[in-house]
């Protein structure tokens, strides 16, 4: 009988640890970019609404982007940004779909910050391309940040031949991201 | 614990751990659930069409769009004298008909503007969003705007008999549809109210309708077109000794970053919404067409918050 408690308990004890897979999330995630160039005024926009989660066992990870999310300075700029350079009817989000290589050595019990680095599928306007992005998950009270630089070549994703001078050939994106 | 069989107990065992397979087995796919959630939005989020036009005047009237909130947009309204002067008359560009004015975004649904026509008018106006097309979990077919403007006529050669006569209104709605990203088109049913008629056979409002479209060509050219048809129309009015016809221009729409360009021909030489579709004179001929622009540029006087970076 006491082999039989013992065995429960510990097959309990198993489900309990493949149950403790954690998803953590957030609605309100801050991506914002930089692609002034020459021109005088500055093209950067903020978007304050991303939508982010991961999985802290297997490192999982994805960023959905509302295009039209994005805010503009200038309400012009915004227009021809969704119009022209996004086509945000045809492609309202972008998204990243991708795994934390390093993720096993982030420990989430303990405060601090840990490198990190993501590896995956970046989709914009329609079209994919993998990419890898270093940045850092700061833990402080169990609950993580994620932190990203990274430089998004434009041409590679945005239709339209003009993207001139004026605009820089890579938008200087910054990720932050605080998850529950 | 002795009541409980040890068959008993080893099907709780195998229940339990039968359970944790199970657990085990929905590891979550976070890439499955965003595509879900992806197919979940388009039916539970509204999207609301932008861009419906390039800029808030169509040519002459007013367009469904407005300035941004907080942003300031001068605009440089030139219509020029008939292309027949030629060559030697620079195809008419020798003379021109100017108006001046800016316009400023209030917030996301008002926009105000006031503005000087070459000749002593002053016009003034006001522009509300009373509906957004949408897609998504709202569905509106149309967007629908109200536009409420004033002109005051600083002529003092004129006979006015009250200060009062100086003044005349216009109200319009506003309905356009954005149909695709090439394809807009906008009904604008329009009062304009003057305060004094010559005779009294003249009735102090005159109806008429208005139609606008684009075409979106490029990314950066629309080809645009506007008609507005008069409803009143009594047989003792005139305007200058002549007839007035209805108003007709076509014109393209440029986008260079933060300026849009306007360049169109006209029936009309005049901007002020009284003016061009009560007061135009020439039928659409070579005798009477005229080539015009507007110019604006934005500058961003007061950026919304959430956006300051």
């Amino acid at each position: 009988m006491k082999k039989i408690i013992l065995i429960a308990s510990f097959s309990a004890l198993i489900g309990t640890s493949a149950m403790s897979q954690k998803v953590y999330q957030t609605k309100t995630g801050q991506i914002s970019f930089d692609a002034t160039g020459t021109c005088a005024e500055p093209i950067k926009a903020t978007n304050n609404q991303v939508d982010s989660k991961f999985v802290d066992k297997t490192g999982q990870i994805v960023f959905s982007v509302l295009i039209k999310g994005f805010k503009f300075p200038n309400a012009l700029m915004e227009d021809h940004f969704n119009e022209n350079y996004m086509e945000s009817s045809k492609f309202p989000k972008a998204d990243f779909k991708g795994f934390i290589t390093n993720i096993s050595s982030v420990n989430f019990a303990k405060d601090g910050t840990y490198d990190a680095t993501a590896k995956g599928n970046l989709t914009i306007d329609g079209k994919s391309k993998e990419i890898t992005v270093p940045g850092t998950i700061t833990i402080e009270k169990g609950k993580p940040t994620i932190k990203a630089s990274l430089n998004i070549p434009l041409k590679e994703f945005i239709h339209g031949s003009y993207i001139g001078s004026q605009i820089l050939d890579v938008a200087k994106t910054t990720v932050v991201c605080k998850y529950e | 614990m002795k009541i409980v069989s040890k068959k008993k107990a080893f099907a709780i065992i195998i229940a339990l751990v039968s359970t944790c397979k199970i657990a085990s087995a929905q590891d979550v796919d976070l890439f499955k659930s965003l595509d879900e959630q992806d197919k979940k939005d388009k039916q539970n989020q509204t999207d609301y069409t932008t861009a419906i036009f390039k800029t808030t005047r169509m040519i002459n009237g007013q367009s469904i769009e407005n300035v941004g909130a907080g942003v300031l947009d001068v605009k440089i309204s030139h219509r020029f004298t008939p292309i027949n002067a030629g060559a030697k008359g620079l195809w008419g560009l020798d003379g021109a008909n100017m108006r001046m004015g800016v316009d400023y975004g209030i917030n996301r649904w008002a926009m105000v503007g006031i503005g000087r026509t070459k000749g002593g008018l002053f016009d003034g106006f006001a522009k509300v969003k009373l509906l957004r097309q949408s897609t998504g979990k709202v569905k509106m077919p149309v967007s629908v705007s109200l536009s409420g403007g004033a002109i005051w006529s600083t002529d003092k050669a004129s006979t006015y008999n009250n200060y009062s006569d100086r003044f005349n209104y216009s109200l319009q709605a506003i309905v356009a549809r954005k149909f695709n990203d090439y394809i807009s088109l906008q009904v604008v049913p329009t009062v304009i109210h003057y305060n004094s008629v010559e005779k009294s056979s003249i009735p102090n409002d005159f109806y008429s309708i208005g139609f606008g479209g684009r075409l979106r060509l490029t990314k950066r050219v629309n080809l645009t077109a506007e008609y507005y048809y008069r409803l009143t129309n009594p047989s003792d009015y005139t305007y200058g000794g002549s007839k007035p016809v209805n108003c007709l221009s076509v014109g393209f729409d440029i986008e260079t970053g933060g300026h849009v360009f306007q360049f169109h021909f006209s029936n009309s030489p005049d901007m002020n919404d009284r003016s061009f579709i009560n007061e135009t004179t020439q039928k659409w001929n070579v005798d009477a067409v005229r080539f015009g622009f507007n110019i604006a540029r934005v500058f961003v006087i007061n950026a919304p918050k959430a956006v300051k970076i």
